[in-house]
């Protein structure tokens, strides 16, 4: 075997979202956030342009793990937390297969933070799609590491005392070169932070703010829900002013080294003044602040907020077979049995 | 070069430790010798003897590091009980290794080792080399240290450098006491330091010296001849047994065309095998240190899914965190070799310590119903096809299975007879082929209950398995009561059949008599070698050695019916002893075990049988 391509075969024919949909009955409940995820991937999967059966969906355990019964291509449903480790071993023994994750909030951050982190830190190109919805729901209702703190559940009867996790931070603590976050009630963006995590070379780690209408109904709604969404949600483009607002009005500025909010037109304040997001730069210092604006004094960062350029895992592990094949004179085992201290007996 | 004037003693086989501080070289000195007893056309065997930590206080007693070698002019299966010849570098090493030596056996001490401050911390009273205590042995007390400096005053390096030295000036003696030619020490050197000429030079000038010494040495009456070994014709290499499993992989992968991938995490003593894989990128191996133990079975169970041999290696301590991964690769009936080179147990236990921990952990250390593939490894050499089987295995009925190796035969190395691939009995994976228009996921090979296995990137082959139970055929998740019990049969069933592609259970000796003395692992030689004894003086004792575990050889029960009282030797409490009453209730099946962390010693053995024989 000479030089191992690495890039994912195309698919020859126009495919549809028809060509992803399992036959198989959807069992999470009417109304979970889980049901526009699986149909933003149905709608991207066939834009992405892989052949179908190059997609390859690795998922642990929770609600947001049966994913991989219900989209039809390769897959496989491991156990809890484990999700990341196995996705790298698929991908590092197949790097032609577009690899896809499905996780949750307790899968990823909680029985399996540790393959989360390390895969992140690796940059083993495989696309995370984590369902954040703050709470352990297959398991019907006890707290998880990001649901807020003081929040009651059904371990945490006079409100939980912990800090929660920042996903944002997490990623980009863990070094992670692909952080975008988007709400599960607009497919649109969904679709199109997907599209962008499948371009990027890396872990892509796609946080999707995601309802469970049974144990955290309106968990993120005080700021995705219509009501609040102009006032709390700063959606940034690559190159783009970032601005929010009914009339797009506000704005982040940075001053000295903090981020704030100016309101376009108001204490001298203009369009000019406004920063510019680059989701491709490889410093992570604006892309961590971003990150972590909230309410009630900031607006929460929607979107691509961090796309940038590292090597990944998998294309190192083939450059370093490549150069062992062509420069080791042990070519195969034979080679290898008789090699070094060696002698015969007559 | 043999030296005429002495008398030369022949020997059949001879033990020789090297024992010294962790930094003295001593695993080195011991390789060396070794490599040339083989050169010489001995059969040998060594095992290395090192502390856990990696540099405990110098000449302490828990700092000491050992070599042993076992070789002869004829066929060797152990590492050796008690020691001939003792080489010991200073007084700690003394203290730890004098109860291995024989009564009369040689000890050659460096007695500028021996000064008060390092006697003290040995924890003796008073200078050992003194008090008479060594009387019963054959001391040889040499000025090491100084002569080693003296040796190399001439080539400019610095004393500490030259100090550093003084294995070689030991080994120098060894040469003369065993009548070996010194430029099979050379060799060594002249092979690796073709580059620096100067490590050459300095080396060559202290083995030189020591074996200069050795001749002028009064106490050195004579000199041990031991003769080269009647051994199979072909080409021979020293190996561990680590060694031998990574190799036995590879071979593995490139027989059945399936790349090999490894996701292991370190842990002692089955490291090297993890390291000796990284080194083989040039064969395609994709070796992932994983972040623990669980991410490592787990990347391996991602490989196996898109068609790799995947293997992961570890100890006791590692397999458990691994239980519940082996579980998912037993329900997706995916193939997973899972290496296990156990050590001493519980917990966190002995590490560098050799025990048969994990025998049951490896048969039923899984939540629900969990057969798979166990078998087990005899001797270094063997864990090459040991662990190649178990790769055949696993692939052929896509099914993990574990091989269990330990840390005496890892760490241990015998003579390994090169074998050719194209011998190797052939692997054919059951894959799956493009647009099968009747694949599904679990549907089964009549004959053996095999699926097939449909890799990742096949067109017309889109399917998905997991942890959760599947229906029997089709792979959709499944609840329903029935089904699941069809699929637990099932499973079972389709290693239970994997009895019909191993070899039947072999006798040594009569296969009808008073006694079987059963044993599995890394007990082999041991438990041979004292058969063989009391096969000699004429008892009625047979040997059967188990190296396919789950499922049991199909004659086990046959073979354990031809005698009146069996004996299951074992280092554990008793786990497969356990095992074997399970499966066959018979009221005569005894036991004999130790947990030490320490091997077998023949004689223990042969007093057990003869004991067990006398009974009435």
């Amino acid at each position: 075997m000479d030089f191992v391509n690495t890039t994912i075969e195309r698919s020859t024919v126009q495919l549809s979202k028809a060509d992803f949909e399992s036959d198989q009955m959807v069992k999470w409940c009417a109304g979970c956030g889980a049901h526009a995820i699986l149909a933003a991937v149905e709608r991207v999967f066939p834009k992405i342009g892989y052949r179908k059966e190059n997609f390859c969906m690795v998922s642990g355990i929770g609600c947001s793990s049966r994913f991989p019964y219900y989209v039809n291509t390769y897959g496989i449903h491991g156990i809890h937390g484990r999700a990341a480790a196995i996705s790298t071993g698929v991908k590092i023994a197949n790097p032609r297969l577009s690899v896809w994750m499905a996780t949750g909030d307790g899968d990823s951050l909680a029985i399996g933070g540790n393959h989360f982190i390390h895969v992140i830190r690796r940059n083993v190109d495989i696309n995370i799609l984590l369902f954040n919805n703050q709470i352990y729901g297959l398991t019907k209702g006890q707290y998880s590491p990001t649901t807020p703190m003081g929040k009651v559940t059904k371990t945490s009867p006079q409100g939980t005392i912990e800090h929660p996790f920042n996903v944002g931070e997490l990623v980009m603590g863990a070094q992670g070169t692909f952080y975008a976050r988007v709400p599960d009630n607009n497919i649109t963006m969904m679709t199109e932070a997907m599209f962008e995590a499948a371009k990027h070379d890396g872990t892509s780690i796609i946080e999707i703010m995601q309802n469970c209408i049974i144990f955290a109904d309106k968990a993120h709604n005080d700021v995705i829900g219509k009501e609040h969404k102009d006032e709390n949600m700063l959606i940034v483009k690559n190159g783009q002013p970032m601005t929010w607002g009914k009339n797009n009005e506000m704005g982040l500025v940075l001053r000295n080294t903090m981020l704030e909010v100016a309101e376009i037109g108001k204490n001298d304040v203009t369009a000019d003044d406004i920063l510019i997001h680059d989701a491709y730069n490889p410093d992570p210092g604006i892309h961590l602040m971003l990150a972590k604006l909230a309410p009630p004094h900031f607006p929460m960062v929607f979107g691509v907020i961090r796309s940038a350029m590292f090597p990944t895992y998998d294309d190192m592990v083939e450059e370093q077979i490549k150069y062992a094949k062509e420069t080791s004179t042990i070519k195969n085992v034979d080679d290898l049995l008789n090699s070094g201290d060696v002698w015969d007996i007559k | 070069m043999p030296d005429t004037k002495r008398q030369i003693i022949e020997k059949e086989s001879v033990v020789v430790k090297f024992v010294g501080d962790s930094g003295d070289g001593m695993q080195l000195s011991g390789s060396i010798f070794s490599d040339s007893a083989a050169l010489a056309g001995n059969d040998l065997a060594t095992f290395p003897d090192f502390p856990a930590e990696i540099r405990a206080p110098q000449n302490t007693v828990a700092g000491v590091s050992g070599f042993q070698v076992h070789m002869g002019s004829e066929k060797i299966f152990t590492t050796g009980d008690l020691v001939d010849v003792l080489v010991s570098m200073n007084p700690a090493s003394l203290k730890a290794n004098l109860k291995w030596a024989k009564k009369g056996a040689t000890i050659l001490v460096d007695i500028d080792a021996f000064d008060e401050k390092s006697i003290e911390k040995a924890g003796y009273k008073q200078n050992p080399l003194e008090d008479n205590s060594l009387e019963p042995y054959h001391m040889i007390k040499a000025p090491i240290t100084a002569m080693t400096k003296e040796s190399l005053k001439d080539s400019g390096i610095d004393n500490k450098t030259a100090e550093r030295s003084k294995n070689m000036f030991a080994l120098g003696i060894l040469y003369f006491i065993f009548n070996r030619d010194t430029k099979l020490a050379f060799k060594y050197f002249e092979e690796r330091f073709k580059k620096n000429p100067k490590i050459v030079e300095i080396n060559k000038i202290v083995i030189q010296a020591g074996y200069n010494y050795a001749e002028t040495v009064e106490a050195l009456e004579s000199v041990i001849q031991v003769g080269p070994a009647k051994m199979a014709k072909g080409r021979y290499r020293n190996i561990t047994g680590n060694i031998a499993t990574a190799w036995g992989l590879l071979a593995a992968a490139e027989k059945s065309g399936r790349p090999l991938f490894l996701g292991s995490y370190p842990i002692t003593p089955a490291t090297e095998i993890l390291m000796e894989l990284s080194k083989h990128k040039s064969l395609g191996a994709k070796v992932f240190q994983a972040e623990d133990e669980i991410a490592g079975i787990c990347s391996a169970i991602g490989a196996s899914y898109t068609g790799s041999l995947a293997c992961t290696s570890t100890s006791g301590p590692g397999l458990s965190l691994k239980s519940e991964a082996i579980g998912l690769a037993l329900i997706t009936e995916l193939p997973l070799v899972i290496v296990d080179v156990q050590r001493g147990g519980p917990s966190t236990g002995l590490p560098t310590k050799s025990e048969q921990s994990d025998l049951m952990q490896a048969l039923f250390g899984r939540n629900g119903e969990g057969p798979i593939i166990v078998i087990a490894a005899s001797t270094p050499d063997d864990c090459f096809y040991m662990a190649y089987t178990a790769a055949k295995l696993s692939m052929e009925h896509m099914t993990p299975a574990i091989l269990l190796t330990d840390g005496y035969l890892g760490f241990g190395s015998a003579l390994f007879r090169i074998p050719k691939v194209k011998d190797l009995p052939p692997i054919k994976p059951p894959v799956a082929e493009a647009n099968d228009k009747n694949y599904k996921p679990y549907k089964r090979n009549a004959e053996t209950l095999v699926r097939q296995w449909a890799l990742p990137g096949t067109e017309g082959l889109r399917h998905r398995i997991g942890g959760l139970e599947k229906e029997n055929i089709t792979g959709i998740v499944s609840m329903d009561p029935m089904n699941h019990q069809v699929m637990v049969d099932l499973r079972a069933a389709k290693v239970e059949k994997i009895a019909d592609f191993i070899p039947e259970q072999e006798i040594h000796g009569n296969k009808k008599g008073d006694l079987l003395v059963v044993s599995w692992g890394g007990t082999f030689g041991a438990v041979h070698s004292a058969v063989k004894l009391a096969q000699a003086e004429g008892k009625s004792i047979s040997h059967a050695h188990f190296k396919y575990i789950s499922p049991l050889p199909k004659n086990t029960e046959k073979v354990l019916k031809g005698f009146k009282k069996i004996v299951v030797c074992e280092l554990n409490s008793g786990q497969f002893v356990n095992y074997l009453r399970m499966k066959f209730p018979m009221p005569n099946i005894s036991q004999f075990n130790k947990v030490q962390g320490l091997p077998f010693m023949i004689n223990e053995l042969t007093e057990k049988f003869t004991q067990i024989l006398e009974e009435k």
